[in-house]
C-alpha cells in the first residue's frame, strides 16, 4: 500500500517539503483492516512477548491454576450429570415393576425368553422395585454438579478478571516504554520512516499485542486443556464411543483446514477490492472538483461499477465460503452425535453403558467442537498479535541518540556567540551533504540562509539545534561545543519558528505556554500582543480559551504562525532560528508576522532561513546555499560585487519587483 | 432510517431473502427434530431394547443431519448474496449521488464525511444485513421452534422457560448496556492517547526544540492511565459474562433434571422426551444470547444509516440546462456582470457586485488577502458554485445555460492543493484530454517544466502515481496539474496560487513556456507572489469579496492603497511600516 519511496528521497522530503511529509504520514489509512500481516521471526517474537508478562510471574502461575481447576470441574461435571440421569432413568424402570419382584429372578427370565441385551441393561442398573426415582441421590448429584459448575465459573472470572489486570498493566508499561523510546530516538530515525507507520507501530500495533495477550493467551490454554480433558473423560466414560467421536476430529480438521484456506484466499482478494474502490471513492470525493471541472463524472462512476461488482464477487464468495464452515463443522459434529446416540443406544441396550454416560457422552461431543474451532480462530490472532510485536518491539531496538554528555553547563543568559568550525555532514554516507563550513556569529547578529528549494538550508539549523549529530567538526555556543551540553539545556537557550506551524490540541494560551510552561497569563498576553496574537485572539469569541483542532478552521494558517511566533517569544531565548516561508499566509497576516519576527529578532543571535530580501538585505551574515553546500558568505554589498551565486539569485528573484516598487 | 433504507434495498431480492426465511426455517426443523429422534431412541429403542429401531432411527436422524446441512449452506448462500448485493447498490447509490452532487452539495458534508459515509457507513449497515440473515432470523424461528417442540415432550416443563428465557435476556441485555457506553468510551479514550501521540511524532521537532519531553510524556502517561482505567472496566464485565451465561445455562440444565424426574417419576414423561426437552431449552437459550448479542450492532448501524440517508435525501443542487439545442459560446470571453455570491446560510456574502471581463489572449491576475474569495471567484467560472445574484457568461452565454460537458471542454483549472489520481503520469495527463497522443502529452510536460523528472521516473508516462499523488514531491504535483490543464487545450485557463511551490526559477521558466499554448486562451490567474502577477493585462485586486481596484501593475500601483501594500509587504517590510 505504501509506495516506500527510498531513503534518500526521504530525507530530502523531509528536510524542505514538511507538507509533503505530513501527506506521506496518511498513506496507510486503509491499511488497518489488512489481513493478518506475518511475523518474521515467529518464535523470538513470541518468546519476547510472553517475556512481557515475566514480571508477574505469580499472578500468571496463579491464572494458569485456576484456569487448569476451572477446566477439570467443567470436563467432570458431565460426567455426574449423566449419573443423575442414570437415577432418573433406573427410577422410571423400577417403577414399572411391581414392588417386592425379585430383580435378578426377573433378569433371568428375561434372559430365557432371549431379551439378553435387555436383560444386561437391568443388570447394570440400580433397580429397587417399585421405588421410583431415589430423589435424595438424585438431589446429590444435582447439588454436585451446581457446585462443580459454581467452582468452576468462579475460577473462570476469576482467572479472567486477573489477567485482565495483568494484561493491562503490561500493556500500560509497554506503551509508556514505547513513548519513553519516541523520546530518545534520533531525529534522523522519522526522517526515514513514514510517519504513518511510525505511529500504526506506537498505537494498532500495541492494541493488537493487548488483544492477543488478552484473549488469544487465556483462551488458547482453556480450549487447548478442555479438548484434553474432554477426551480423556471421553475415554473413561466409553473408548468406542470415543473413538466414533474422535473421528468428527480430523474430519472437522481436514473440512475447516479446505475451507479456511479457500476463504483465507477469498478474503485477500475482499481485502485488496474494498481497497481498491474505497481507494477510489475517497480520491473520487477529494478531487470532486477536479472531476466536474474535466467532465470526468460518468467515467468515474463506469469505474465505480466495475470496481463495485468486482468487490460484490469477491465479498460474495469470501462470505459463502467461509459461511459454509459453520453449518459443515454442524454437520460433522451431527455425524458424530448420530453416531453415539446410535451405538451409545445399542450399548445401553445391551447394558454396556448406562443412558447416564450416554447422554454425558453427547454432552462432551457437542463441547468437543467449540474449542477447536476457538483455537483456530486464537491461532490466527496470536499470529497477528506477534507480527504487531515484532513490530513494536523494532521499534524498541532502534538505535537511540547519543547519550548527553554534559560535561558543561551554560549560564542562564548567554551571548549568543555561535561558531560553526570545519564542520561536516551527511544524512548518508554516500552522499556529503555540508562539507568542511567554517563561520561565526556574532551576539546579536542576524544569519540569513538563503538558497533553492532543497538546498539544505533546514539542514544547517538543524545542526544548531542537534537534531542530527555531525560528521566531524563542531558547533560551539558561547565557546563551548555543543556536545558537551546537554540536549536539554542547549535547546532551552534557543527559541524556534518552523515553517509548519505545528500547534498541539489545545487552547491558544496553552499553546503560547508551551514556550515556557511557567510563564503566568499575563507574561502569555503580553507576549501575544508583541507577536500581533492580541489582536485576532480578542475578536474569537473563546478569546485565549479558543481550541486549536485538527482541522484548524477557526485559525488561518497565518494566525497560527503568528502563534507559533508568540510561542518562541514567551520562551525568551537567547539564540532564535526562524523560518520565513510562508506561502499560504495571506499579504497582510504576512506583513505583521514580519514585524512579529522582528521584534522577536531584537537583540537576539538569529538564524533566518530567508526568502524576504527586507531580511536577507539587512542581516549580518548571507549563507548561501546551493546542492546541500554553502557556495557564498558575506554580506548583502559585498556579495552582490561578487557577481556570484547571490547576484544571480537576487537578479532572478527580487531585482524587477524591487525596481518598481 | 434503517428500516426504510434496507426494506427499500432489498426490495429486487425478495426472492433470495423469501428463499434464506425458507432454508433457515428448514434447518432450524431440522435442528430441532434431532433432539426428539435422540429420545425416540431412548425411550422406545433402549428402553424396550429394540435395536432395529435404534438403528431405523439413526438412518433418520442421519438423513435429517445432511438435509440440514444442505439447506444450512443454501441459506448461507442466500444470504450472502442478498447481504452483499445490498451493500453493492446503497455503495453505488451514495457513490452516484455524490458525483451528481455540485461542489456546493459536497462542501455542504465535507469531503471527508462523505468518504466515511460511502465506504465504513455502507460497510456497517451490510454487516447488519449479514448478521439479520444469518442469525437475528434464526433466533425468532429457533425460540419459536424451540418452544413448540418443547412444549410436545412435556408441556408441564413449560414454566422453566418461561423463567429462564427472561433471566438470561436480562443477564445479557444488562451486560450490553453496561458495555456498550464502555466501548464507546474506551473508543474515545484511544482515540485521545493516539491523538497525543500523531502530536508528538508531527510536532517532533517543536517538542524538542522546547525540551518538552517529559512534560509531554505526562500528557501521554494521563491519557494511558485513563485508557488504561476505561480498559480494566470493560474487562471486568467482559470476564463476567460467559461465567454468568454458563451458570444460568446449568441452573437450567439441573432444574430441568430436578423437575423432570419428578414428572418421570409421577409418569407424566418418558426419559427421553426430557432429554429432548433439556435439549430444547438450551438451544433455545443459546439462540436468545445470540439475538442479544447482535442487537448490539444495532444502534451503530442506525447512526450510518442515519448518515447515508442524509446523502442519498439530498438533491443536487445544480443539474444541466435541459434543451434540445445548446447555445454555443462564440469564443473564451469570460465576463463576470454584478456577481455575487454567498454560502447558503451565511449572513454576508463572499463575493459582492464582481463586474470585470477576461479576453481570449489577456492574463487577467487576481491578488488579495486569504479568505478574500479568490477561490470561489474562480471556482464560479466552470459553475462549481452558482453565483447568488448577477451573471457569468461565456462567449456570450451565461454559464447556467452550458452543459457539464461543453464547460468541461472550455476552461481547465489548476487547482491550489495540486492533486493527482491514482494511477499514472500518463491516465492523469489525459484525465481533462481522453485522446491526447503521448508526443502531445510530453509537448505538455515540456511547458510545464515537468519532463525532466517524468524522463527520470521509471516508466516514464507509465510511471505509478498514488492516491492524491503523494509519491511524488508538491513542486512536481503541482507541474503536473498545470500540465495536466495544458494538455486539456481549453479555451479558459484557471490558476489558483498553481506556482507556490515552484522556485522562482522555475517558476519563471514556466510562464515564459506557458506563453505559446495560451496565446489565444483567456488566461486567469491568482496569485500571491507580486513577481507572478507584474506582466498580467490586468490585476484585479479583491479586498473583502470586492474589487478594491483593477489595473494593470504600473496603474494599480499609482492609484491603489491596498496593491502598494501587498507588494511593499513582500519586498521590504520596514518601507511599509
Amino acid at each position: 500500500m505504501a509506495n516506500k519511496k527510498n531513503a534518500n528521497q526521504e530525507v530530502v522530503v523531509a528536510n524542505d517539503d514538511v507538507d509533503e511529509f505530513r501527506d506521506a504520514g496518511n498513506v496507510d489509512t486503509w491499511a488497518e483492516g489488512v489481513p493478518t500481516r506475518k511475523a518474521q521471526h515467529f518464535w523470538p517474537s513470541a518468546k519476547r512477548l510472553v517475556g512481557l508478562l515475566s514480571p508477574y510471574k505469580a499472578g500468571m502461575a496463579l491464572v494458569i491454576l485456576m484456569v487448569i481447576a476451572g477446566v477439570v470441574l467443567s470436563v467432570i461435571a458431565p460426567r455426574i450429570l449423566g449419573k443423575a440421569m442414570d437415577v432418573i432413568f433406573a427410577g422410571s424402570i423400577s417403577k414399572g415393576i411391581p414392588e417386592g419382584t425379585d430383580v435378578s429372578a426377573m433378569i433371568e427370565a428375561l434372559r430365557a425368553d432371549g431379551h439378553n441385551d435387555q436383560a444386561d441393561m437391568l443388570a447394570g442398573m440400580n433397580i429397587m422395585p417399585g421405588h421410583g426415582i431415589d430423589f435424595t441421590l438424585l438431589g446429590r448429584f444435582i447439588l454436585t454438579v451446581l457446585a462443580l459448575y459454581l467452582v468452576a465459573s468462579f475460577f473462570n472470572w476469576l482467572s479472567g478478571w486477573l489477567l485482565n489486570r495483568l494484561v493491562m498493566k503490561v500493556v500500560y508499561q509497554l506503551r509508556k516504554d514505547v513513548e519513553d523510546k519516541l523520546n530518545r530516538l534520533p531525529i534522523g530515525y522519522f526522517d526515514t520512516k513514514q510517519r504513518g507507520d511510525v505511529l500504526s507501530r506506537v498505537t494498532n500495533d500495541v492494541d493488537n499485542i493487548q488483544n492477543a495477550l488478552q484473549q488469544a493467551i487465556s483462551q488458547l490454554l482453556q480450549s487447548l486443556l478442555t479438548v484434553v480433558g474432554i477426551v480423556i473423560m471421553m475415554f473413561i466414560v466409553s473408548w468406542q464411543l470415543a473413538l466414533i467421536a474422535l473421528i468428527a476430529l480430523p474430519l472437522s480438521g481436514v473440512a475447516a483446514g479446505v475451507i479456511g484456506s479457500r476463504a483465507q484466499g477469498m478474503f485477500t482478494r475482499q481485502w485488496k477490492t474494498t481497497g481498491a474502490l474505497n481507494g477510489q471513492i475517497e480520491e473520487s470525493f477529494s478531487g470532486h472538483e477536479l472531476m466536474k471541472v474535466f467532465g470526468r463524472e460518468q467515467d468515474m462512476v463506469a469505474q465505480f461499477t466495475e470496481r463495485n461488482d468486482d468487490l460484490y464477487d469477491a465479498s460474495f464468495n469470501a462470505q459463502f465460503v467461509s459461511g459454509t464452515i459453520f453449518p459443515v463443522m454442524n454437520f460433522i459434529s451431527y455425524l458424530a452425535y448420530v453416531g453415539i446416540a446410535v451405538v451409545g443406544g445399542l450399548r445401553v441396550a445391551s447394558g454396556h453403558l448406562s443412558l447416564g454416560d450416554a447422554t454425558a457422552f453427547i454432552q462432551y461431543s457437542r463441547e468437543f467442537t467449540q474449542p477447536l474451532g476457538q483455537i483456530a480462530g486464537m491461532a490466527n490472532m496470536l499470529q497477528s498479535g506477534i507480527a504487531s510485536a515484532e513490530r513494536t518491539f523494532e521499534l524498541l531496538d532502534a538505535e537511540e541518540q547519543e547519550p548527553d554528555r554534559a560535561v558543561a553547563q551554560l549560564p542562564t543568559r548567554t551571548d549568543g556567540r555561535v561558531e560553526f568550525k570545519n564542520v561536516f555532514f551527511s544524512y548518508s554516507q554516500d552522499k556529503p551533504l555540508i562539507e568542511d563550513l567554517s563561520f561565526e556569529a556574532h551576539p546579536g547578529h542576524t544569519v540569513a540562509i538563503v538558497g533553492p528549494t532543497g538546498a539544505g538550508k533546514t539542514t544547517l539549523v538543524n545542526l544548531v539545534m542537534r537534531f542530527y549529530e555531525l560528521t566531524s567538526g563542531s558547533i560551539e555556543l558561547d565557546g563551548i561545543d555543543i556536545t558537551d551540553l546537554s540536549r536539554a539545556d542547549l535547546r532551552s537557550k534557543v527559541g524556534m519558528v518552523l515553517q509548519d506551524a505545528w500547534l498541539f490540541g489545545g487552547s491558544i494560551m496553552e499553546n503560547i505556554r508551551y514556550g515556557r510552561l511557567d510563564a503566568s497569563d499575563d507574561e502569555v498576553i503580553a507576549a501575544a500582543r508583541a507577536t500581533f496574537v492580541d489582536r485576532f485572539v480578542r475578536a474569537l469569541p473563546d478569546g485565549y480559551d479558543t481550541i486549536i483542532d485538527e482541522e484548524g478552521t477557526n485559525v488561518s494558517a497565518g494566525e497560527k504562525q503568528l502563534i507559533t511566533i508568540a510561542r518562541a517569544f514567551v520562551s525568551d531565548p537567547s539564540l532564535l532560528i526562524l523560518d520565513e516561508a510562508t506561502s499560504s499566509v495571506d499579504t497582510r497576516t504576512e506583513l505583521l508576522v514580519q514585524h512579529a519576527m522582528a521584534a522577536l529578532r531584537a537583540d537576539r543571535t538569529s538564524f533566518v532561513i530567508a526568502h524576504r530580501l527586507s531580511t536577507i538585505r539587512d542581516a549580518d551574515t548571507i549563507l548561501v546555499m546551493e546542492d546541500g553546500r554553502i557556495v557564498e558568505q558575506g554580506n548583502h554589498a559585498t556579495l552582490l560585487e561578487a557577481q556570484g551565486a547571490y547576484a544571480r539569485l537576487y537578479q532572478s528573484q527580487f531585482a524587477g519587483a524591487a525596481e518598481d516598487a | 432510517m434503517l428500516v426504510h433504507l434496507i426494506m427499500k434495498h432489498s426490495k429486487p431480492y425478495v426472492g433470495w431473502i423469501c428463499a434464506v426465511l425458507v432454508l433457515q426455517l428448514l434447518t432450524t426443523i431440522a435442528t430441532l427434530y434431532l433432539p426428539s429422534l435422540n429420545a425416540r431412541i431412548i425411550d422406545k429403542g433402549v428402553t424396550l431394547g429394540d435395536v432395529d429401531f435404534i438403528w431405523h432411527t439413526g438412518a433418520v436422524m442421519l438423513g435429517v443431519a445432511f438435509v440440514q446441512v444442505l439447506t444450512a449452506v443454501a441459506a448461507v448462500y442466500f444470504g450472502a448474496k442478498t447481504a452483499m448485493a445490498i451493500g453493492r447498490d446503497l455503495r453505488h447509490e451514495v457513490f452516484t449521488s455524490v458525483t451528481s452532487f455540485s461542489a456546493q452539495d459536497v462542501n455542504k458534508f465535507g469531503a471527508a464525511t462523505l468518504i466515511t459515509r460511502g465506504t465504513n457507513d455502507v460497510q456497517q449497515v451490510q454487516m447488519l444485513v449479514v448478521m439479520g440473515l444469518n442469525f437475528m432470523i434464526t433466533a425468532p424461528i429457533m425460540c419459536v421452534g424451540g418452544v413448540i417442540m418443547a412444549l410436545r415432550e412435556d408441556p408441564g416443563l413449560s414454566w422453566l422457560m418461561w423463567v429462564s428465557v427472561p433471566i438470561i435476556f436480562v443477564v445479557v441485555g444488562v451486560l450490553v448496556f453496561f458495555l456498550m457506553p464502555l466501548f464507546k468510551q474506551m473508543q474515545t479514550r484511544i482515540d485521545g492517547i493516539n491523538g497525543v501521540l500523531r502530536e508528538q511524532i508531527t510536532g517532533l521537532r517543536v517538542v524538542r526544540a522546547f525540551v518538552r519531553e517529559s512534560h509531554e510524556t505526562e500528557r501521554f502517561e494521563d491519557a494511558n492511565a485513563k485508557l488504561t482505567r476505561v480498559g480494566v472496566q470493560v474487562g471486568n464485565l467482559f470476564v463476567l459474562m460467559f461465567p454468568l451465561i454458563g451458570m444460568i445455562l446449568h441452573i437450567a440444565t439441573a432444574a430441568v433434571l430436578w423437575f423432570g424426574g419428578h414428572r418421570v417419576d409421577d409418569g407424566l414423561v418418558a426419559v427421553g422426551q426430557l432429554t429432548a426437552f433439556l435439549q430444547y431449552l438450551l438451544q433455545i437459550l443459546m439462540a436468545v444470547m445470540m439475538g442479544t448479542f447482535m442487537a448490539m450492532m444495532i444502534p451503530r448501524a442506525m447512526v450510518c444509516a442515519d448518515r447515508i440517508g442524509e446523502v442519498l435525501d439530498t438533491e443536487p443542487s445544480m443539474t444541466d440546462p435541459v434543451t434540445d439545442s445548446p447555445a454555443q459560446p462564440v469564443d473564451g470571453t469570460v465576463v463576470f456582470d454584478n456577481v455575487s455570491f454567498g454560502y447558503e446560510g451565511a449572513e454576508s456574502h463572499v463575493l459582492s457586485n464582481i463586474s470585470f471581463t477576461a479576453r481570449p489572449g489577456q492574463t487577467t491576475a487576481i491578488i488579495g488577502s486569504t479568505g478574500a474569495g479568490k477561490t470561489t471567484l474562480l471556482n464560479l467560472i466552470p459553475r462549481l458554485y452558482e453565483a447568488s445574484e448577477g451573471r457569468i457568461t461565456i462567449g456570450g452565454v451565461p454559464v447556467s445555460e452550458l452543459s457539464r460537458d461543453q464547460l468541461s471542454r472550455l476552461v481547465a483549472s489548476v487547482p491550489q492543493r495540486p492533486y493527482l489520481f491514482s494511477g499514472t503520469v500518463a491516465s492523469n495527463l489525459r484525465f481533462g484530454a481522453r485522446d491526447a497522443s503521448d508526443d502531445e502529452l510530453w509537448a505538455a510536460l515540456e511547458i510545464a517544466q515537468a519532463s525532466d523528472f517524468v524522463r527520470a521516473r521509471e516508466g516514464e508516462l507509465d510511471s505509478k502515481v498514488s492516491q492524491g499523488g503523494t509519491n511524488v514531491s508538491g513542486g512536481q504535483r503541482q507541474r503536473l496539474c498545470i500540465a495536466r490543464a495544458i494538455a486539456a487545450q481549453p479555451n479558459i485557463y484557471l490558476f489558483d496560487d498553481s506556482f507556490s511551490a515552484l522556485d522562482v526559477a522555475t517558476d519563471a521558466r514556466l510562464r515564459a513556456a506557458l506563453e505559446e499554448p495560451t496565446k489565444d486562451a483567456t488566461v486567469i490567474i491568482v496569485a500571491q507572489r507580486v513577481s507572478t502577477i507584474t506582466g498580467a493585462d490586468q490585476i484585479i485586486v479583491i479586498d473583502n469579496g470586492q474589487i478594491s481596484a483593477q489595473g494593470t501593475h504600473e496603474q494599480l500601483l499609482e492609484t491603489s492603497e491596498t496593491y502598494r501594500e501587498i507588494v511593499s509587504s513582500q519586498l521590504a517590510a520596514e518601507e511599509a511600516a
